[in-house]
């Protein structure tokens, strides 16, 4: 009896050493980082042959990788659906969340979480037939709508109505699957869902040229890396990453060219690739840690064109995701 | 003397026998029988056609990309191409031999308990093979490279989470049958207690208390593995129907076999393991298939839990940007996948009936 008493302690005391530890020593400690995904959501986090992930959301988990361990690979992915994967950062099975997750005032405070920045401006979105010839969302009065129930969209979509005015009728489905079904049908002339959902939905289409996404954006859903509350040194981490990816593309440095941008004379680019002052040991990471991000992973306009740009099958604009300095919200902090 | 002479058997009476007369007997009997009959066929005739054509005719089986796939019938090519992950998830491509061996050696198996005759061999066999098809799982010995759980996927868990539920709930409920019909009232109200406190909850709830809650109790950083904490709830879940069922064989048996075991001075393990189990687990064989088969269905919930088993596959499968759309094949193979195994399972259980008829009744 007191051999398994003393046992317990000693494993209790175990535990609670590993737990006070920083989320920093124990990732360089265990050598990859832990990190939660959806894995279903095309161009976010997918799983394409062979059993590989990739996506906006993936690439956020490399960059982490890559700026912490210096191994873009070192990555374990934890796939987690809507219900838990607050749960799941919480208790510390995982210790970033790059799930498409909204940023919301309720999460970042009473939830005990921190979003670290936003590697995705969504919003809600109408997609309509071309031949309608609606060029506004506007134009949509007593048009019905296809709609997945239970969701914000459905809210959504009567706030935005009833605030223009306008009469509709709504058809809703269970899954996203039936909404595009009866789309396709023609039940309805208009189906919502947010907007970086429905150009993968289009893509399920069979005329996909025949349907265009309303330039109308009718909610805000910025998604960005979540973790936990408490651990600042992590937080600025996982931050300064995702500013590093966006920062690289202001400064005009690729995966491509970021050797050569290690001999380049601007005092900017020198920062950012570890040249110069100590942005690394601020965050206790290596100086190059931006190198790395940069040349394993990408910079956010890399990121952002290999996984859902124009030239993939969801076919999406930069849109609000365009650099501040073309019209659009990534916006990094100086790195000074 | 008069010797009987057998008479030549005339052959039945036409209206009696052939194709025509099991017409009329089974399909057009009745104005009713008639009336179904017609609506039957007239609706396999209004489905079937348009199946054949979307998934034969115009389906495209050749190529290796979406682009293969042209015309309105289904693309197998997406099956073809991602058989792998439905098979066995992101279990390492180098690795998935181990999962193919462990595959063959079922046979071995299979072929053991065909044609030995020894109960001994048999539960030794059956018991060298799950440490063997644990070992090539999980790895981690012998040079075997280690494969965590989360790698685990497709069909391959599917498999491992129903007979992990499945080979652990077998003892756990038969213990607490014998548990719930024991005298000794702590025992029977602990019995008691955990069948109902576990038959009051459905299964997702469980999964979700040990995906989602449980974590939540133990100090930050310490976690153990998901897939082990479902694994513990679905055993936990099925043991308690088990031993409702067990319990149900355990009340068939007449009150004179425990009375005649006791007579015989058999002591307690004896009389419920030698005299009164083999018979309760006999009546109660038809139950305890069904059960398996509707845990096998009921493996799909753990994609609640992030958990990808086959079903879940066809989720992942069909958000590959370059394969979007392919939902309906996907569903369409699991179906068919999952049709065979539950089939297999109900045909089994018919065959141990037969086998164990003692024809008592």
């Amino acid at each position: 009896m007191t051999k398994f008493v003393k046992l317990s302690i000693a494993a209790l005391a175990l535990v609670g050493m590993s737990a006070t530890a920083g989320t920093l020593e124990d990732t360089k400690k265990q050598g990859f980082v832990k990190c939660g995904i959806d894995g279903g959501l095309p161009g976010f986090s997918e799983v394409v042959s062979g059993g590989v992930y990739k996506g906006i959301d993936v690439d956020g988990c490399r960059a982490i990788a890559a700026a912490v361990l210096g191994d873009a690979s070192k990555v374990k992915y934890v796939s987690l659906n809507a219900k838990e994967r607050l749960a799941a950062l919480q208790s510390g099975e995982i210790d970033v969340l790059v799930r498409n997750t909204t940023w919301t005032q309720t999460r970042d405070t009473s939830l005990g979480l921190n979003f670290a920045g936003v590697n995705y401006y969504d919003g809600q979105g109408f997609m309509v037939r071309k031949d309608l010839g609606v060029k506004s969302a506007k134009e949509l009065a007593g048009a019905s709508v296809c709609i997945q129930t239970g969701t914000t969209t459905e809210l959504n979509v009567a706030d935005y109505f009833r605030a223009n005015g306008m009469e509709y009728k709504a058809v809703a489905y269970d899954t996203n699957d039936q909404v595009v079904q009866s789309y396709e049908n023609g039940r309805c002339d208009v189906l919502t869902s947010d907007a970086s959902q429905l150009y993968g939905l289009r893509t399920k289409l069979k005329d996909k040229e025949n349907h265009i996404v309303l330039p109308e954006i009718i909610s805000k859903e910025p998604l960005g890396p979540v973790v936990r509350q408490g651990d600042d040194a992590w937080f600025n981490i996982v931050k300064w990453t995702f500013n590093a990816m966006v920062a690289a593309e202001e400064a005009g440095i690729t995966s491509e060219n970021a050797d050569a941008m290690l001999k380049s004379d601007n005092p900017t680019v020198k920062r950012i690739l570890g040249v110069e002052g100590k942005m690394g040991a601020n965050l206790g990471l290596n100086a190059d840690f931006a190198y790395q991000i940069v040349k394993q992973v990408g910079n956010y306009g890399e990121v952002f064109e290999r996984n859902v740009g124009v030239n993939t099958p969801l076919n999406i604009e930069r849109g609000l995701n365009a650099l501040w300095t073309k019209g659009g919200l990534q916006y990094s902090p100086p790195f000074r | 003397m008069a010797v009987y002479k057998q008479k030549e058997v005339r052959p039945a009476p036409a209206s009696t026998k052939g194709a025509i007369h099991w017409l009329k007997d089974n399909l057009f009997s009745t104005p009713l029988n008639v009336a179904m009959t017609v609506v039957s066929l007239a609706f396999l005739f209004w489905v079937i056609p348009p199946f054949i054509q979307w998934a034969y005719t115009d389906a495209n089986f050749a190529g290796t990309t979406r682009a293969d796939c042209s015309g309105d019938g289904a693309c197998w090519v997406f099956i073809k191409m991602k058989l792998d992950m439905f098979m066995y998830g992101f279990y390492p491509s180098e690795e998935i031999w181990r999962l193919n061996l462990s595959f063959f050696l079922f046979f071995g198996l299979v072929a053991i308990f065909k044609w030995s005759k020894n109960i001994k061999i048999k539960f030794a066999a059956f018991n060298i093979y799950l440490l063997i098809a644990t070992i090539l799982f999980i790895g981690g010995i012998f040079g075997l490279e280690f494969v965590p759980t989360d790698k685990w996927g497709g069909l391959m868990l599917t498999i491992a989470v129903a007979a992990v539920g499945i080979i652990c709930s077998f003892p756990i409920g038969i213990i607490v049958a014998f548990g719930r019909a024991s005298e000794l009232p702590i025992i029977r109200s602990v019995c008691i207690t955990y069948v109902e406190f576990i038959r009051g909850v459905p299964l997702i709830t469980i999964l979700f208390m040990s995906s989602i809650i449980l974590p939540l109790f133990f100090p930050e950083g310490m976690t153990f593995d998901k897939l082990l904490r479902a694994l513990i709830g679905i055993t936990l879940f099925q043991a308690a129907y088990v031993a409702e069922i067990i319990r149900g064989g355990l009340q068939s048996i007449p009150k004179g076999q425990y009375e005649a075991a006791d007579a015989v001075g058999l002591s307690y393990w004896q009389k419920m393991l030698l005299v009164i189990l083999p018979q309760a687990l006999k009546v109660a064989i038809p139950n305890l298939v069904g059960a398996f088969i509707s845990l096998f269905q009921d493996t799909t919930l753990v994609l609640i839990i992030g958990l990808f088993d086959l079903l879940a596959m066809v989720r992942i499968t069909a958000a590959d940007s370059s394969w979007l759309g392919m939902e309906t094949e996907g569903y369409v193979f699991v179906t068919i996948v999952f049709w065979a195994f539950c089939y297999g399972m109900s045909r089994y259980s018919i065959s141990l009936e037969k086998r164990f008829d003692t024809n008592l009744k």
